[in-house]
């Protein structure tokens, strides 16, 4: 037998078998969930565990919608996400067109302040940032998050990374032929950089999407709450119906689940030269 | 000075001097085309990182509430972290995550690598089975890892329980103070190894194919192929993968929220989790930036120490 073009050797059989089983077990809580969302609460922990429920309940995933404002965190955190993402992709490759091709005073001590930060966690400066937010009135505004996630040193460093194995040489030509830094930018940079950017974007809309902590102190009004602190919430409130907070989980993994499928080819290539370059 | 440099130019003063200012004039022009790519990123990031981390160490000598005035407080903040027992809880159980998890999720991502680098069938699929869980949402995978790991009616007790183990010997997991730790833990790793899985895959990639016929030339058998070739091959991949995840695991935060909350007790309260509840609970903000910088120094020392190890290799 024959798998794969390899002779199907007692060695290929073990490596098959242990990653099938590896992956089992990392699936396994997607599958308990999904399975979970279509049971009545009463059936949900009810052993040995029926995977495909034999009387689905569909009704979960219609009344979330109504039990808690789930289509408004889901705007909510689309809106801040799209904003997010696009001003970290502008503002983080402008400023890496600098950083990478361009001379000017004080430019590696401004970059040193963006290395310096890239490793400190965020955790360290959320309280005093917090305050300054307070002070800016921006509490319980989204755009106190947008603020909050729009300018990471990341960004720049990781679309520097990328502007630097372009050839200057390319900068030049385009010098010579008259176009300013600005059109350089726009119709050179940018369409060589499609992989940075969509590692930059993809990690960028995971991180906002997913954000827990900053939402959690920023956000108190249930209008402007974003999934994850929406899907927290309804789970305190309805703590045993255990059927619909399923319903509510499997909803809120869709949107990262479909971007995730999409754009996985470049997310695994930009993670991979990332870690390489790091 | 700048007169006498002039001067010793003798007649071809006013044409070099022209040439002299407007070279200078397009080096202004050229900063300040530079200065405005680099703008909009920097004052963001000038506001909303640069000055709230200079902000959190002078916030740290300060006692505040956040609405009454600021006083000075000098170093009693700093002196409070040794009495408090709650900070030494969250500074020992931080430690006790990190080097747990750590070594556990390293060796976790490089195993996957090497199982997921060989020429197998549906390896895409595999891989992206395996990274799945590091992008999906925290707060959907948590509930359901609390369900799992319930100790009366979760799955995972109940095949214990059908494997024969005794109820009362039955691990509590999320509501135990022996057990929750481990529970926090495993989901940890089980959340990331994928992620760092991916970055060994890049590095496994990277080691020249010559090196492995060298080694079988030599009569080299898998487990020895494995000790010296791989693992010196991949060692700048292992030092990125360990700074990564030490740092992680110092700021580590969102699942012990939604796992155990810090408890039972203190047994997973954690910086951030006393960093928080200082603010956001006691509104004791002065006290939690001096935790604050402890968690910086922390993750700094780390930093500094890893460097240097890897430039001695």
């Amino acid at each position: 037998m024959r798998i794969a073009g390899q002779k199907l050797t007692g060695k290929l059989a073990a490596i098959y078998v242990t990653v099938i089983l590896i992956t089992i077990v990392m699936l396994l809580p997607f599958a308990w969930m999904l399975s979970a969302s279509l049971k009545l609460s009463s059936e949900v922990f009810v052993f040995p565990i029926e995977w495909i429920p034999s009387n689905p309940q569909w009704q979960n995933y219609v009344d979330i919608w109504t039990k808690i404002p789930l289509a408004l965190f889901i705007y909510n955190t689309s809106k801040l996400t799209i904003i997010v993402t696009l001003m970290q992709l502008f503002t983080s490759s402008f400023a890496a067109y600098a950083f990478a091709k361009l001379d000017f005073p004080y430019k590696n001590a401004l970059f040193l302040g963006y290395i310096a930060t890239i490793a400190m966690p965020w955790q360290v400066y959320m309280v005093p940032q917090f305050l300054l937010m307070r002070e800016f009135g921006l509490n319980n505004t989204h755009l106190a998050l947008i603020c909050l996630q729009a300018f990471t040193a990341f960004g720049v460093f990781l679309m520097r990374q990328f502007y630097m194995s372009i050839p200057t040489e390319l900068c030049e030509a385009a010098r010579i032929d008259g176009m300013n830094e600005y059109q350089i930018w726009a119709k050179i940079m940018l369409p060589l950089s499609k992989p940075a950017l969509s590692t930059l974007t993809i990690f960028t809309f995971v991180t906002t999407w997913n954000d827990f902590l900053g939402p959690m102190i920023y956000l108190t009004k249930t209008e402007l709450k974003t999934i994850q602190i929406g899907l927290r919430m309804f789970i305190s409130q309805y703590s045993a119906e255990y059927g619909l907070i399923m319903a509510a989980s499997v909803v809120a993994l869709i949107p990262v689940l479909i971007v995730f499928l999409s754009l996985q080819r470049f997310f695994v290539e930009g993670v991979a030269s990332s870690g390489i370059k790091g | 000075m700048a007169n006498s440099t002039i001067a010793a130019g003798g007649t071809a003063v006013p044409a070099r001097r022209r040439k002299v200012v407007s070279r200078r004039r397009r080096k202004v022009q050229d900063a300040l085309v530079a200065y405005s790519f680099i703008a909009p990123n920097f004052l963001g990031f000038a506001v909303f990182t640069l000055g709230p981390i200079l902000f959190a160490f002078v916030l740290a000598f300060m006692h505040w509430d956040g609405s009454n005035a600021i006083t000075f407080a000098g170093l009693d903040n700093f002196w409070r972290l040794f009495e408090d027992k709650a900070f030494k809880d969250a500074f020992w159980n931080t430690i006790i995550y990190t080097v747990v998890s750590v070594p556990a999720t390293l060796a976790c991502a490089l195993g996957l690598a090497i199982l997921l680098n060989q020429k197998i069938l549906g390896r895409d699929f595999f891989r992206t089975a395996m990274f799945f869980p590091y992008v999906a949402s925290l707060v959907a995978v948590a509930v359901v890892w609390n369900m799992i790991f319930n100790p009366e009616m979760g799955p995972v007790n109940m095949i214990l329980y059908t494997l024969g183990l005794d109820p009362k010997d039955m691990p509590g997991w999320a509501a135990d103070r022996h057990w929750a730790m481990v529970t926090v833990i495993l989901f940890g790793v089980w959340k990331s190894m994928g992620y760092f899985m991916v970055i060994y895959l890049a590095g496994l990639q990277g080691i020249n194919s010559e090196l492995y016929e060298a080694a079988d030339l030599d009569g080299a058998n898998a487990w020895q192929k494995f000790l010296y070739v791989t693992v010196p091959q991949l060692g700048p991949t292992t030092f990125f993968v360990t700074v990564m995840l030490t740092i992680q695991s110092f700021k580590v935060f969102d699942q012990i929220y939604m796992i155990t909350q810090g408890g039972p007790g203190t047994s997973t309260l954690v910086l951030v989790y006393h960093i928080y509840n200082e603010a956001f609970v006691s509104w004791d903000l002065g006290y939690s930036s001096m935790i604050a910088l402890v968690l910086f120094f922390l993750v700094l020392g780390i930093t500094v120490v890893q460097f240097r190890r890897q430039k001695e290799d």
